[in-house]
């Protein structure tokens, strides 16, 4: 039942039938638009809405002085401030006025109207020029701020080569194709949003706490998300205001982010400024690992970027330090973006381990393979799987590195010079608990439903797979209902943990109808069911075939329902996931802008559900990788304290020629720690290791080291 | 977005009448970069004087060359089999520009008079920025200013020109005919592109109600060669970091008898090196010695901290243009 099936979303989307938060039609809809502070700091000295009000179509013009009072929202992660409660400005971009009109073209003419005077604070943005950093708190599942195991001191003095350098990443922004966008709504006491989130039941927490709404007066829905990346995650300050409006003013109320405040309105992923020790003996043996990470977050909340670790799990090496620091500056607060973590933490990790083996003069895959960790080496907890091994052995075989001459500058055709580079991909396995119902109606219709969301993944398509799988019947016959908190609760569609969650959660609610089945049936719950259209096959000693018409009617039921649940106990073991990752670039010899000429990459990620689906994340997240190593930058102007581009044009993503042949593999793999399914996360691991590959690729074409993304033409000049 | 009337001309004449009788009036065609600039609040004209009826899209062409009608598209022009076979450089500029969509949309003549890609200009707010608020300054010089120029700047704005086409139009000594209610004139690129001395807001030589009606391209000397060379990051839909067009003559021995070199991304409009053209007549088609006459121009070229590097870029690329278009590359 599982396998290669087609996305069946795909024709909606593609046809534009699918519905997006912002596509909601509402007899009595009316359009709310933001006003933004110009400045990073500052305090709100005078307020004038009055030539706003004046605009025609205007129902009501909301500051800090009109706006209904909120309290400090509770129970998921919340990225901003409260907004419109104060006369403070804590970063350019934050919301401080709102505009409500009958139509958005007079909405956002009111929002040109609105004069606020600003009394400037002094505000850094600029990470780096930050004195005073702290120790993060991170989430429990990201580990601690700092670890160390074993001596470093002894293990650099062992040592024959000791890399020191330091490495940089850059300020990015997700730049989902559908911007952030909820349609909120107010009728008899019970608020309803559609939202464009990534986590239906977090936006229920933040809402419903922040109005002092009960639960069951909250509810949140997101049939499709157009995208996310990590910057639908959190819960950000557009979410509230539309719902804290909606309920003061009655009725529906779009608010939709323009793509220059999709700059500011949640979170990017934070620059950061790594520092590496690498240190080896002659025949290539790591002794020493020490990993120091230093990245911006908010001045009035935490985020920390936990680039350091990948470099706890990666390689076997007696000695590994981590640490992480933050810097806070006037901007929103950064949040996850694809990959978070070992996204931009590998990129320093393996340059530092090609640059050691270019040292060493020992091939770049065969120092890793001497260094291959055959248990967690920070926890000392075996992995739960991992075919690393075979991910190495297979891309190579692929890409032909066997016949990768050592020499830089080496490979040359006509005004090109053509490198080969390879990184390793790691990536920590999220899981959430998950909640799913399966019901069969009496036409055979199987409806799983599961509270999750689908952002592009895939969901639609699998989840029925997982549950056909279970009931022996073809994955047509399942639809999938998602993105209501009215379903059983799960956890984000985030961390690529939604197929491994969720997927656990539908079998066993899958595994509990058949249960049920075989009882009402047969009167014994273990007899085996199989189900094709409206016939159930029961297997008990022997074989008995209902019809299911029939049958519901003798039972006096239209249906026959069952929910099961995961939750993610085993925790002796050590998850994540693997891939080894292989780029050739082309660089001219006179103007070094950098191509990427092909990219091969295999991965160890427990089982894979669908091959198309999972091909899909795999080379969405190459793409995405090509253009954290090659374009994507947000530039700070620190005297404005203001990211120079907020445009599409401005922040520079990848298109389709910059993208070439992508050859993506999966080790053929059943990981039975990591879920109920087999399964380990993929998403976010395939834009792992891609900067770090295309960096030590470069370097080989050029012989010029560059420690910094994205690479620029003027590294290479 | 502000309210705006919104005419639509017969023809010629009657949109020139509509913009006079309008001093807020801006006249639009393909509206690929005028729509974004009145969203983002850059532009609020009081009216918007539709110009795709007035018949002004013809590509014609004779002995002495060719005229584009100032709305032929761009995917018109470089569809065209007559200039696909006689300015080959302008048909490689124009499907390096923007994406198939746009071009499908952009006319020749909007694309001259498109404005800068700065990203103080660009901002969904307004910022200091000479060229979209005189007087208040320019972020650019002591802020982000990676792309901006290196020839012809002053400290009111560092702003270049985007378009690709008027690159290699510049090259081939293309002029604009231009027609108001006062009659007709031609006009250099050199002059209808201002540099900004201390006005950048007034980015052209046109005056109100004054409208581009075709651009002259004149045949290209016979036997020349030519290239377009784009440098940028991304690998298409992106402006020129910088760019070059090169018309060439090449005499028997491989020397240059004669040659045009535009450069893009480095000014407020094309930037023809004159003095490497000079220096290049009689010059042996290799690296070194084409280097060394490209550098002349550079003589003149001033950089900030930030776009330094471009100065290098842009000799390499002239370099590159000048030996490809010789077929020496």
């Amino acid at each position: 039942m599982t396998g290669a099936r087609p996305r069946v979303d795909g024709p909606a989307k593609v046809t534009g039938a699918a519905r997006y938060a912002a596509e909601w039609r509402a007899a009595d809809l009316r359009h709310a638009a933001l006003v933004t502070s110009p400045v990073p700091a500052a305090t709100i000295t005078a307020v004038d809405t009055s030539a706003a009000e004046r605009v025609p179509g205007v129902v009501a013009v909301f500051t800090h002085h009109n706006a209904p009072r909120l309290r400090p929202p509770v129970g998921a992660p919340y990225g901003g401030r409260l907004p419109l409660q104060d006369n403070r400005v804590h970063y350019e971009g934050e919301p401080v006025a709102v505009v409500v009109a009958e139509r958005l073209e007079q909405a956002r003419e009111a929002v040109g109207l609105v004069r606020l005077d600003y009394a400037p604070l002094s505000a850094e943005t600029d990470f780096r020029a930050v004195a005073d950093t702290a120790v993060p708190t991170p989430p429990a599942r990201w580990g601690p701020a700092d670890t160390t195991v074993g001596d470093l001191a002894a293990g650099i003095a062992e040592a024959d080569v000791v890399l020191r350098a330091e490495y940089s990443t850059a300020a990015r922004h997700h730049s989902p194709i559908e911007t952030s966008a909820t349609q909120a709504e107010w009728r008899d006491g019970v608020l309803t949003l559609r939202d464009a989130t990534q986590g239906v039941f977090n936006v229920h927490a933040v809402v419903s706490s922040a109005l002092d709404l009960p639960a069951d007066r909250v509810r949140v829905l997101a049939e499709y998300t157009g995208g996310g990346f990590g910057s639908k995650g959190y819960v950000w300050p557009h979410q509230v205001i539309a719902a804290m409006l909606a309920r003061e003013l009655g009725g529906a109320l779009r608010l939709v982010l323009t793509r220059a405040q999709s700059f500011t309105s949640h979170g990017y992923q934070p620059p950061t400024r790594q520092r590496l020790v690498l240190a080896a003996t002659a025949e290539g043996r790591f002794t020493a690992i020490r990993h120091d990470s230093l990245s911006p977050t908010s001045t009035y909340g935490e985020y920390v970027e936990m680039t350091a670790n990948g470099s706890r799990v990666a390689y076997a090496c007696p000695a590994i330090t981590t640490t992480h620091r933050v810097a806070p500056v006037a901007t929103v607060l950064p949040t996850p973006m694809r990959a978070p973590h070992e996204g931009p933490g590998m990129f320093a990790l393996e340059v530092a381990v090609d640059e050691v083996a270019c040292e060493l003069g020992i091939d770049p895959l065969e120092l890793r393979l001497r260094n291959h960790a055959e248990v967690d080496p920070t926890s000392g907890k075996p992995f739960s799987t991992k075919g690393l091994l075979a991910c190495y052995a297979e891309g190579a075989r692929r890409f032909g590195w066997a016949d990768r001459p050592r020499a830089t500058g080496s490979l040359r055709e006509g005004d090109q010079l053509i490198g080969w580079g390879m990184a390793t991909a790691v990536m920590a396995t999220m899981r959430f608990p998950a909640a799913a119902r399966a019901r069969l109606h009496a036409d055979g219709r199987v409806v799983v439903e599961a509270g999750c969301q689908e952002i592009g993944t895939g969901t639609y398509t699998i989840m029925p797979q997982l549950a056909a799988e279970v009931l022996g019947c073809p994955p047509e016959q399942v639809v999938l209902r998602l993105g209501d908190t009215a379903l059983p609760r799960t956890g984000m569609t985030a961390g690529s943990s939604t197929t491994l969650s969720v997927g656990s959660a539908v079998t066993a609610a899958a595994e509990a109808l058949a249960a049920r089945l075989a009882l009402l049936a047969t009167g014994d719950p273990t007899a085996a069911v199989r189900l094709d259209g409206i016939e159930l096959t029961v297997k008990n000693g022997a074989v008995e075939v209902f019809r299911l018409d029939e049958l519901f009617a003798r039972l006096g039921v239209d249906s026959v329902a069952a929910g099961g649940s995961w939750e993610p106990r085993e925790n002796q073991r050590s998850m994540h996931t693997f891939g080894a990752v292989f780029a050739e670039v082309a660089v001219d010899v006179d103007l070094p802008v950098p191509r990427v000429r092909r990219l091969v990459a295999v991965y160890s990620a427990g089982r894979i559900v669908n091959p198309l689906t999972a091909r899909g994340q795999m080379t969405g997240g190459l793409v995405w990788g090509i253009g954290q190593a090659l374009l994507e930058k947000s530039t700070t102007d620190h005297r404005l304290g203001r990211f120079v581009d907020k445009n599409l044009a401005g922040y520079r993503l990848p298109v389709n020629a910059d993208v070439p042949d992508l050859d993506v593999a999966f080790v053929e793999e059943y990981d039975p720690h990591a879920s109920g399914i087999g399964a380990r996360g993929i998403g976010e691991l395939g834009s792992v290791g891609v900067a770090p590959a295309i960096a030590n690729a470069v370097h080989h074409a050029t012989g010029k080291r560059v420690r910094s993304l994205p690479i620029a033409l003027e590294d290479l000049l | 977005m502000r309210d705006f009337d919104y005419v639509r001309a017969t023809g010629s004449d009657h949109a020139i009448e509509a913009l006079a009788a309008r001093p807020g009036a801006r006249p639009v065609a393909g509206g690929t970069d005028l729509l974004t600039l009145l969203k983002d609040g850059i532009e609020a004209p009081e009216a918007l004087v539709d110009i795709t009826g007035t018949g002004l899209g013809a590509v014609e062409h004779g002995p002495d060359g060719l005229t584009l009608g100032a709305l032929a598209t761009l995917s018109r022009v470089a569809a065209d089999p007559a200039v696909r076979a006689s300015h080959p450089l302008l048909v490689q500029a124009v499907e390096s520009a923007a994406s198939p969509q746009l071009r499908n949309m952009a006319t020749i003549g909007g694309n001259l008079l498109q404005r800068t890609r700065c990203p103080y200009f660009r901002a969904e707010t307004a910022l200091p920025c000479n060229r979209r608020t005189p007087g208040s300054g320019c972020s650019a010089v002591d802020g982000e200013h990676r792309a901006a120029a290196i020839f012809g700047w002053t400290g009111h704005c560092v702003a270049t020109h985007p378009s690709d086409p008027a690159v290699a139009l510049s090259a081939a000594d293309a002029r604009v005919r231009v027609r108001s209610a006062g009659g007709e004139r031609t006009l250099a690129l050199d002059e209808l592109l201002r540099l900004p001395g201390d006005t950048p807001d007034r980015e052209t030589a046109l005056d109100h109600a004054e409208l581009i009606t075709a651009v002259e391209v004149p045949a290209l000397p016979a036997g020349s060669r030519s290239c377009y060379l784009k440098v940028r990051e991304r690998a298409s839909y992106e402006f020129a970091l910088v760019s070059c067009a090169v018309v060439l003559g090449v005499d028997g021995r491989k020397r240059i008898s004669q040659a045009r070199i535009a450069l893009g991304g480095v000014a407020a409009r094309p930037w023809r090196l004159v003095e490497a053209e000079r220096a290049l007549v009689g010059v042996e088609l290799t690296a070194v010695p084409v280097r060394a006459a490209v550098e002349r121009s550079f003589a003149a070229a001033e950089a900030l901290p930030g776009n330094a590097f471009k100065v290098e870029v842009g000799i390499r690329t002239a370099v590159r243009a000048v030996l490809t278009a010789g077929g020496a590359r």
